[in-house]
């Protein structure tokens, strides 16, 4: 089996394994005051400051959710909340087009429940939010933006933001920045405090770590209003038993991605460059989306003309290669990306786009196992799409 | 080499065994589910659209080890199915959607698409039954008479059968419910589907007003002219309907009155004793033959409601151009509605009906 849906999820570091199972077998709820409590605890707070360590905050900052999700929704709709508490008038949510569905459906339920004033940041043809659209945006109206939340890097295309001159324009203006850094941790260097933003979102399963566990690193002043409310274990902003071996398997899982960070993304955009020019020799009219040199150094992504990304997604599927068309939805009815759609792609471009993205365990053999099946797979798919052309 | 096969997998009990089956016989099967209707959103709505019957298919996938997908057919779905019923109602005709959903989108659009993918069949939960002959594949009916679907299955040509794999075409309705039980499929209970598929509450006046709004006229009696009523919309009454009249005045004699015509042209609806709905000649067109095409003249069995019984009648054909003459009484029978012709268990072919007249 070909694995290259490593954005989706990744695979489990020995590292994060190990220090998950061996908490497995203990009993101790970290908020517990005996001694089984402390030592659930203990394993709790070692966790989050490695985790801190790993990201460049401080121990305080991280607060653990049940993943990038979680985070996401706590950040916008926290942000949000506490923002108009302070000053009813700041209702402006500026967000880039190209968002995970975690950050866009909780800022688009803000508008519809919340009286927000949703304002999409257009992006180029890569897919970037360029600094003075951000600026623009908040020279319409420099006192109503309640936060601003924009990704360090796309998971679909894999396009990397200038975040660090974002953050410095929503200071100017003394509003908030968070971004959903769930791709670029333990691929890019990514450091809190460096980068000068108020939150910040990751998750485990996309360094090595389980599913079901992330954090939200924020400011230690930063007002934040909770969604979950109840025993208050996370600085009183989120609530709910803390999922200690879960958070001991995370802890591991990032200190490896991030020691190894540059050896790693050095490796995996050799692969990277290896299949991208591999697809163009044996497909020339496919066409590689996003920016070709600022990328995730895993990300490959690609639009093949006449195809539909489901066809070709489901022929290498059937040859053992697992690859993703970017945009899952619930029920598993494909839409096209709403991130090529702000790119400028037309529909037909959009539904025919496949992702494939490398991770710890991708080697060389996994390009020449997609590069062996892939012309004739296209080949296939295009006559496919031939015939669900609208008569 | 094994064949490979889609099955198409509508989360219902039937096409879940279909599934099954297959599986069994060693054939390579993907599992696919249509989307039909364009829903975002969730549970609530029967029928075979939602995301609870996708889900229910799937885990009927995974229980049995073959790879699923979802297709969008939406759109091809709106324009050849849902377009066309509503475009058909506003001209005065009764179309049957489940055929033309077989005919357009099951063997004709998904059916493309998996053989381009590079699929050699379909297969579907329908209860009929093809039999291989020298002349080339025949559709018969299913030997379960209640469940038979051939008449909804009588748009398939030769070719498009040549692709088609009928896994429950020889077995009854209960052995097919006993056996999703013992396989452990989680579809075993699950109640049949019987309204059509995209107006999930049965209420196809209610759609119809829905799309083609107020079109109000009057209701006549066929005989005298007189006028006996209001209606909102021609599009609300089928040749032979008896209830929702509303009549104002009752005959004298108390003589229930039917839908014997309507007229979409001056918004008429035409209403006369149940002796004037009697057809004895039909006309159709779109023709297509199940089997080989027959002689010019032959004679036949003829059916025009999913489960109606088929009656003895006499057919002739020229140039795509179907008359049946009806040897047994036939009643109420509207323009639009597919007439399927048999030979014994055997289905020659379908029309569309244009027209119908007493002798
Ligand atoms: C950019 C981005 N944000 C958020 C998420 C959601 O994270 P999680 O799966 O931990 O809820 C993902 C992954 O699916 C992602 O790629």
């Amino acid at each position: 089996m070909t694995y290259l849906d490593h954005a989706a999820t990744t695979p489990m570091l020995a590292e994060a394994i190990a220090a998950l199972s061996a908490e497995l077998a203990q009993v101790g709820n970290p908020s517990s005051l005996h001694a089984s409590g402390r030592r659930a605890r203990k394993v709790v707070e070692e966790s989050r400051e490695k985790i801190a360590a790993a990201i460049g905050a401080r121990p305080i900052e991280v607060i653990f959710t049940g993943g990038g999700t979680e985070s996401n929704n706590l950040a916008v709709k926290g942000l949000y909340w506490a923002a108009r508490k302070k000053d009813i008038n700041k209702k402006r949510i500026l967000v880039s087009a190209v968002e995970h569905h975690a950050v866009l459906d909780p800022v688009m339920w803000l508008g519809e429940h919340e009286e927000a004033t949703v304002e999409i940041l257009p992006v180029d043809n890569y897919g970037r939010v360029l600094p003075e659209t951000l600026r623009k945006a908040f020279e319409k109206n420099p006192h109503d933006v309640a936060l601003v939340s924009v990704m360090w890097a796309n998971n679909e295309v894999g396009t990397i933001q200038p975040i660090a001159e974002l953050v410095k324009i929503a200071h100017e203006y003394k509003t908030v920045f968070h971004s959903d850094a769930v791709q670029a941790v333990g691929c890019l260097e990514v450091h809190f405090q460096n980068t000068g933003l108020d939150a910040l979102t990751f998750t485990g399963h996309k360094v090595g770590g389980p599913q079901g566990v992330g954090a939200l690193i924020a400011k230690r002043d930063l007002e934040l209003t909770p969604l979950l409310h109840g025993g208050g274990q996370e600085r009183d902003v989120r609530s709910g038993t803390l999922d200690a071996p879960a958070i001991a398997g995370f802890a591991a899982a990032i200190t490896t991605a991030v020691s190894q960070r540059v050896a790693r993304a050095n490796r995996l955009s050799l692969l990277r460059k290896d299949l991208i020019q591999k697809v163009q020799e044996n497909v020339p009219d496919a066409v590689l989306n996003g920016d070709p040199e600022n990328r995730l150094p895993g990300n490959v992504h690609f639009s093949f003309k006449g195809c539909e990304g489901d066809a070709l997604l489901m022929l290498l599927d059937a040859q053992g290669i697992e690859c993703s068309t970017g945009s899952a939805c619930s029920a598993g009815i494909p839409q096209p990306s709403h991130v090529l759609i702000a790119m400028g792609k037309d529909e037909t471009t959009a539904r025919s786009s496949l992702r494939f993205s490398f991770g710890s365990t991708s080697t060389h053999d996994d390009v020449d196992s997609v590069i062996q099946v892939l012309p004739a797979i296209v080949e296939r798919a295009k006559r496919a799409g031939k015939t669900m052309v609208k008569k | 080499m094994t064949k490979k096969v889609v099955a198409a997998m509508s989360g219902g009990v039937d096409s879940s065994v279909a599934a099954a089956r297959l599986v069994d016989q060693g054939y390579d099967v993907v599992g696919v589910h249509l989307a039909l209707a364009k829903v975002k959103g969730h549970a609530g709505g029967k029928g075979c659209c939602t995301l609870d019957d996708a889900r229910d298919a799937r885990r009927v996938a995974d229980r049995l080890g073959i790879a699923f997908y979802i297709w969008d057919v939406s759109e091809e779905f709106q324009q050849e199915v849902i377009e066309n019923f509503i475009s058909e109602y506003a001209q005065g005709r009764t179309p049957n959607p489940c055929v033309r959903c077989n005919e357009k989108i099951k063997f004709q659009a998904v059916l493309e698409r998996s053989l381009a993918l590079g699929f050699d069949a379909v297969a579907t939960g329908h209860y009929a039954q093809i039999f291989e002959t020298p002349n080339g594949p025949t559709l018969h009916r299913a030997i379960d008479n209640k469940k038979d679907q051939s008449y909804v299955l009588s748009v398939l040509n030769q070719e498009q059968l040549s692709h088609t794999i009928l896994p429950l075409g020889n077995s009854v309705k209960p052995d097919i419910r006993k056996e999703a039980e013992e396989r452990g499929l989680i579809t075993a209970a699950k109640p049949d589907s019987h309204d059509i598929c995209f107006i999930p509450d049965g209420d196809t006046a209610g759609f119809l007003h829905n799309k083609l709004g107020q079109e109000p006229g009057k209701i006549v009696d066929v005989e005298t002219g007189e006028e006996l009523g209001k209606h909102d919309g021609v599009f609300e009454f089928t040749i032979g309907q008896r209830k929702g009249l509303h009549l104002e005045k009752p005959r004298p004699d108390r003589s229930p009155r039917y839908v014997v015509g309507t007229d979409t042209k001056s918004k008429t609806v035409m209403v006369g004793l149940a002796s004037m709905l009697r057809v004895d000649v039909v006309t159709a067109t779109n023709l297509i033959w199940c089997g080989p095409t027959p002689d010019s003249q032959f004679d036949c069995t003829a059916q025009v409601r999913a489960h109606s019984n088929a009656l003895k009648a006499k057919a002739f054909h020229k140039d795509g151009n179907l008359t049946v003459e009806f040897l047994e009484p036939l009643n109420g029978l509207a323009p639009g509605q597919t007439i399927t012709l048999y030979d014994n268990t055997r289905v020659i072919g379908s029309g569309t009906v244009v027209t119908t007249s007493r002798s």
